[in-house]
Formats: structure tokens, sequence, C-alpha cells
């Protein structure tokens, strides 16, 4: 599959409801994210950010426009695949506000579910979750029930989770919400790390100001339109101790 | 692929193990009722069997001597072993009462017999037969009379000396066995002052009291005390002759009602027992119903606690089977649980009831699908809540 094109989306509505109580949320959005690129979305309260991370996310149909995956149109006035749960499991990584891990599936397992549900054996789903929960710092706690973690535990195993099939996206809506500053800029980095690494394709929703700067490019929502800004792009890594590597995709 | 059903059964075994037990007690409840039908059946059988008898001969249009009252002339049974294929014909009475032992009345069916002949306990777990024509008995165990033990039936006592088992009457009172001639008596008997006031009453009347046929009086007094009725022929049928056939000749010839084991069977069970087992089936469909509301509301419930997993779960591209195979699982292993439990319970306490009650393997076996079907349907509703969730409801606003 071709991955150069990363995300791409044009002239995206979305409308919710019907004949008076009719709303549209999106109206026309444009917006490209390369591989390998991490960029902000930030606009008021009930701009359209949400509603624009859920339409990508094959989560809510749009009422129009278009959207191409790594080069395939997954959107074009209707849905142009059939199994839109399979697209979110292998090719979209989600992470929310609240990590929302299963209660009942000890850490290691909720990184290793994906895989797990994507078709692979069990012990390689788990050496994956492993060296994705090392990656980001909670592998001392890979046997924990997720309810015994602090929060930003929970949202870094949340992180692992996202990445563990290695998808060609991640849609992160406000990941930094429920963190300290310090903590939010090691997953602000965690973040720009893997989408170098592994030429994903990140949009960070935020309102964040601590990380804002960190993005070279950002998109403005306001009236259900984007409007493309230069960022910062801020260095974040200087000064800071390196963080750990992710192996090499097998 | 990790089980997911398992994993949370693990994770909250206490509300499961919890709900499973009082489930299991219910099923074991459910159980229990087929074993009470189970029991009658079976103590019917063996009631039939323990008696030694090919035919009953009763009074005409009476489905007696177990199911309506029958009453026959006890000289009758001579002329039976006179008939044809007829090898041994004997008396019996039947006779539902309370017999005192101590202080304390036990209810027992008193059976009046010929030792050595059909009607007879059919074998000993202690003691000996009746060996004495009069004041000796055999009890059943569950009358919890021991060998030695007195018992007083009406205004006579008598020794226990033997025990016997499994000889309920289709009630379910266990019997007791006296000679026969007692038992006649014991059924008929007057009391003293009933007798005192017949005799006052002959002796008041000119057509018993005449003065010049003395003695008179006397027999009549004598002719009511004593009785010389019977409940019951039962005939041995002679090797080599049909007992539908000999029943028939009985009927024809004597006038007399004959059954054989296979219209005794019937008797017992499809009139006696009938009104009892729809009553049982009645509590059996309540029960299943009352299990199947509990086992879908449990998972229901443990259902929408889990909704926003069950949201993530999806968002994140868990497919539909998978989510609704985990909540049919852990309905399931909710019945499994219920089962063993139910099992368990069932096998403990059905000793501690006073009437007998039999769990049949292949009884347990149709509850155990039952209980699968039931924990089945009754996982749609949490299953159909669980497929209506929408994912985008994980992401938030
Ligand atoms: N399911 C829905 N039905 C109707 N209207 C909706 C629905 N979801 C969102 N909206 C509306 O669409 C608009 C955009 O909502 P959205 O959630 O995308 O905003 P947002 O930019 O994420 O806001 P916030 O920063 O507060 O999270 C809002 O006016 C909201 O009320
Ligand atoms: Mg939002």
């Amino acid at each position: 599959m071709d991955q150069g094109t990363g995300i791409r989306i044009e002239g995206l509505w979305k409308r919710y409801g019907e004949g008076g109580a009719a709303m549209d949320a999106l109206k026309g959005v444009d917006m490209t994210v390369a591989p390998g690129e991490v960029v902000g979305l930030i606009g008021p309260s009930g701009s359209g950010k949400t509603t624009l991370l859920k339409c990508l996310g094959a989560v809510i149909e749009p009422t129009r426009g278009r959207m191409t995956l790594g080069g395939e149109v997954i959107y074009d006035a209707g849905w142009k695949i059939k199994d839109l749960r399979t697209l979110r499991r292998d090719r979209i990584g989600f992470i929310f506000q609240a990590p929302y891990l299963i209660p009942f599936l000890s850490v290691t397992d909720n990184v290793a579910l994906l895989p797990m549900l994507a078709g692979q054996p069990n012990d390689q789903a788990r050496e994956r979750a492993l060296e994705l929960l090392q990656a980001m710092d909670v592998s001392h706690r890979a046997q924990a029930e997720p309810s015994s973690l602090s929060g930003g535990e929970q949202q870094r195993v949340a992180i692992a989770r996202a990445l563990a099939n290695r998808p060609p996206v991640i849609l992160a809506d406000e990941p930094t919400a429920p963190l300290d500053s310090e903590r939010a800029l090691t997953v602000m980095r965690i973040l720009h790390d893997m989408a170098s690494q592994y030429q994903t394709a990140i949009i960070v929703v935020t309102h964040d100001e601590k990380i804002i700067p960190t993005f070279k490019r950002i998109y403005r929502i306001r009236d259900g339109q984007t409007f493309e800004e230069a960022g910062e792009g801020r260095d974040i890594s200087n000064g800071q101790e390196p963080s750990k590597r992710v192996d090499q995709p097998a | 692929m990790i089980s997911l059903a398992g994993r949370d059964i693990l994770h909250s075994w206490s509300k499961f193990v919890l709900t499973g037990l009082g489930l299991g007690l219910l099923i074991g409840a459910t159980l229990t009722m087929a074993g009470v039908y189970r029991g009658m059946v079976d103590d019917a059988e063996v009631l039939l069997q323990n008696s030694g008898a090919d035919l009953w001969v009763v009074q005409k249009d009476t489905l007696g001597p177990y199911a309506e009252p029958s009453s026959l002339p006890d000289d009758l049974y001579r002329g039976l072993l006179g008939l044809p294929g007829v090898a041994q014909a004997a008396n019996v009475t039947y006779l539902t009462m309370q017999v005192r032992k101590g202080d304390t009345d036990v209810r027992a069916m008193v059976v009046g017999f010929k030792p050595g002949q059909p009607g007879a306990p059919g074998f000993l777990t202690s003691g000996r037969q009746i060996t004495r024509s009069h004041f000796e008995a055999v009890a059943d165990q569950m009358t919890r009379f021991k060998v030695g033990d007195r018992i007083r039936i009406r205004r006579q006592d008598y020794t226990v000396v033997g025990i016997t088992r499994r000889m309920v009457s289709s009630g379910g009172d266990p019997m007791v066995f006296i000679p026969l001639k007692d038992a006649q008596e014991a059924q008929f008997l007057k009391d003293n002052d009933a007798i005192l006031a017949s005799r006052a009453r002959n002796a008041a009347n000119p057509a018993f009291n005449r003065p010049g046929v003395p003695g008179l009086l006397d027999a009549v007094n004598a002719s009511q005390t004593s009785n010389h009725s019977v409940n019951a022929v039962l005939v041995r049928v002679a090797e080599g002759h049909d007992p539908v056939a000999v029943a028939q000749t009985i009927r024809r010839w004597k006038h007399l009602q004959a059954y054989d084991r296979k219209e005794m069977e019937d008797i017992l069970i499809a009139k006696l027992i009938a009104t009892a087992a729809k009553q049982i089936g009645m509590f059996l469909a309540i029960l299943t119903l009352v299990s199947a509301a509990i086992v879908a509301f449990i998972i229901y419930t443990l259902t929408l606690g889990k909704i926003r997993e069950i949201a993530v779960l999806k968002l994140i591209g868990t497919q539909n089977r998978t989510i609704a195979s985990m909540i049919l699982q852990q309905a399931l292993g909710l019945g499994v649980i219920g089962f063993l439990v139910g099992k368990i319970a069932a096998t403990l306490w059905a000793p501690a009831f006073p009437k007998y009650v039999l769990l049949l393997p292949g009884d347990a076996a149709r509850g155990f699908v039952a209980m699968m079907v039931v924990c089945a349907l009754a996982s749609t509703v949490a299953i159909r809540a669980a497929l209506k969730v929408d994912p985008a409801t994980a992401i938030g606003g």
C-alpha cells in the first residue's frame, strides 16, 4: 500500500440531525497529514474537533467529502470499505482523554488485545505489548490490573495500546488532559518519536497550551472549517533523557 | 486469542460465585422437584413389586385397594384358589392411620397380611418376619421404629420384630405390617363406649333379646364386634398362566374387579399421581422462568456495568460476534456454576426429605441442557443492549 499520502481530507461535511434541528458541525474541512508528521488540531469548544476525529476514525459517517488513508480512499460520499471495524483495528490507533482500559484484562493483555484480535498468536502479541510498555516506561506494571495504575501510567498504557497494531494513523483527542506538564511533554515526545520512527501520521486534538509549541504544523478549526498555521515546532527531546526506543517492526 | 468472558469472570469472580450460588439453590430446588416426582413413581412401582402379587382383586367398580376404598368378604379368597391359574390368593387390609410410639404419633399405613402369602413385607433390613398370629409388627424404617419397640395401634400394643425398607403407601406414608386378624379388628373396632351403647341397644331390642332363645343376644353382640371384611385379595398366578387371562376369568366368574400389574401401575401413576405430577410440572415451569429471569437480569446488569468498555472494544475494532460470544459465554458460565451448585445441593438435601426423592442422572442431564438453553436465551437481552452501543460514545465529546 502506498503510505505516501498519510491522511488526506477534502471538502468534508458533517451534518448532525435533520430538518429544522439540523446542524453542520463540519463545513468543507480540508486537511493533510504526511506520514511521520504530528499535527495539532485546536479550536474553541464546540468547533467540531471531535467530530472530525470521529469521521476520520470511521466511527461516524460524514455527510459528504472525501477521506484518504495511506493512499486508499476510505470515504467518497459514502464508505468505500465494508468492514469499518477491521479498518479501525488495523489502520487507526485511538487515544482518548481518559485511558478507558479494559478493567478485567492485565496491563499487558490490554495492549496485546488488538494484535490478538487481528489474529496474532498470544505469545507474539504479548511480546509486542511488552516492548511497547517498555518504551512507555510502564513495563514494571505489566502484570498489574489497570485500576491499580496511576492516571499517567494508565494513559501511557492506552498509548501503547493505540500503537500495538502499528497503525499508519493515530488519532488522539486531548491525550494530555489528565497529565501534569512534565508527563504531558513526555507523551508528546513519545508521539513525535513514533511518528518519525514508523512514519505514522498523527493528529492530536488539544487545548493544552504546554504542548501546542511542540507542533510544526497546526490546524485551527473555526465554524466547521480548518485553517492551516505554522507551529513553533519546539524540539522537546533536548535537555531530556532520550526516550526508550521501540524495536524495529518485524 | 484470550477468553474475554473467562477473564471477566475471574476478575469479578465474587459476583459470579454469589450469583451462581443463588441460582444454584434455585436449580437445586428444580432438580429436587423432579426428584420428588420420580420418587413418587418409584414408590408406586416398589409398592407393587414388593407386594409379591400378580393380580389385585378388589370390589367391583372400584379402583382399590390403593386409589379407592374397596371391601370384600374375607372368605372370598377360597373361591379364587379354585380357579385355574391361581397359585396363591391372600387377604390383605390397608388402613392409613396414626399409630403411637410412646407419646408421639406416626402416620402410617397399617397393612394386615397372612405371613408367607402375597402382601407380606418383601425383605427385612433387621429383625425377623412375624411368626405369631397376634401382636407382632414389621415396620418400615421411615417410621423410625426399631426392633423391640412397642407400637400402639388403636387399643392394642404390638412389638416390632422386624424392620423393612422402601415400603410406603401411594401417599408416601411408611407401612406397618401386622397379622391380618389384628388388622381386621383394628380397622373395624369400635371403642368401649360404642360397644356398650350398642349392647344396650341390642338388649333393649325385643327382636334380639328373646327370653325363649338364650344365646341369641350374645351371638348378635359378637357378630357386631367382629369383622369379616378385607380390602383386597392378592393373587399370585401359577407358572405358565397368563395373568391377563386369569384376571379376565376372575372378572367374568366372580363379579369382582381384578387388575394385573400393568393396570395397577396405570391406576397408581396415571390416576393417583397425575395431579401431583401436574402440580410439580407447574412448579418446574415457574422455577425455569424464575431462573431465566435471574440469569437475564444478572447478565444484563453485568453488561450495563461494562458498557463503556464494550464501546471501547467496538471502537478499537472488536467484531460484534466477539462481544456477543463474550456475553453468551458468561451466561453459560453462570449456568454451569449454578448447575454444579444445584446438583450438589440437591444431592445433599434429598435424603433429608420425608418422602423418597429419586435424583435420576437423566433428569440432571436434561436439566443441564435446559439450563444452558435458558442461559443462552436470557443472554440475548444483554447481547442486544451491547450491540446497540455506539462506539462513538467511547470517544466522548
Ligand atoms: N451526536 C451529536 N448530535 C448532534 N450534535 C452534535 C453531536 N455531537 C456533536 N454535536 C455538535 O457538533 C458541534 C461540534 O461538536 P464537537 O464535539 O466536534 O466539538 P469539539 O470541538 O470536540 O468541542 P470540545 O472542545 O468541547 O470537545 C457541537 O456544536 C456539538 O454540540
Ligand atoms: Mg471534543
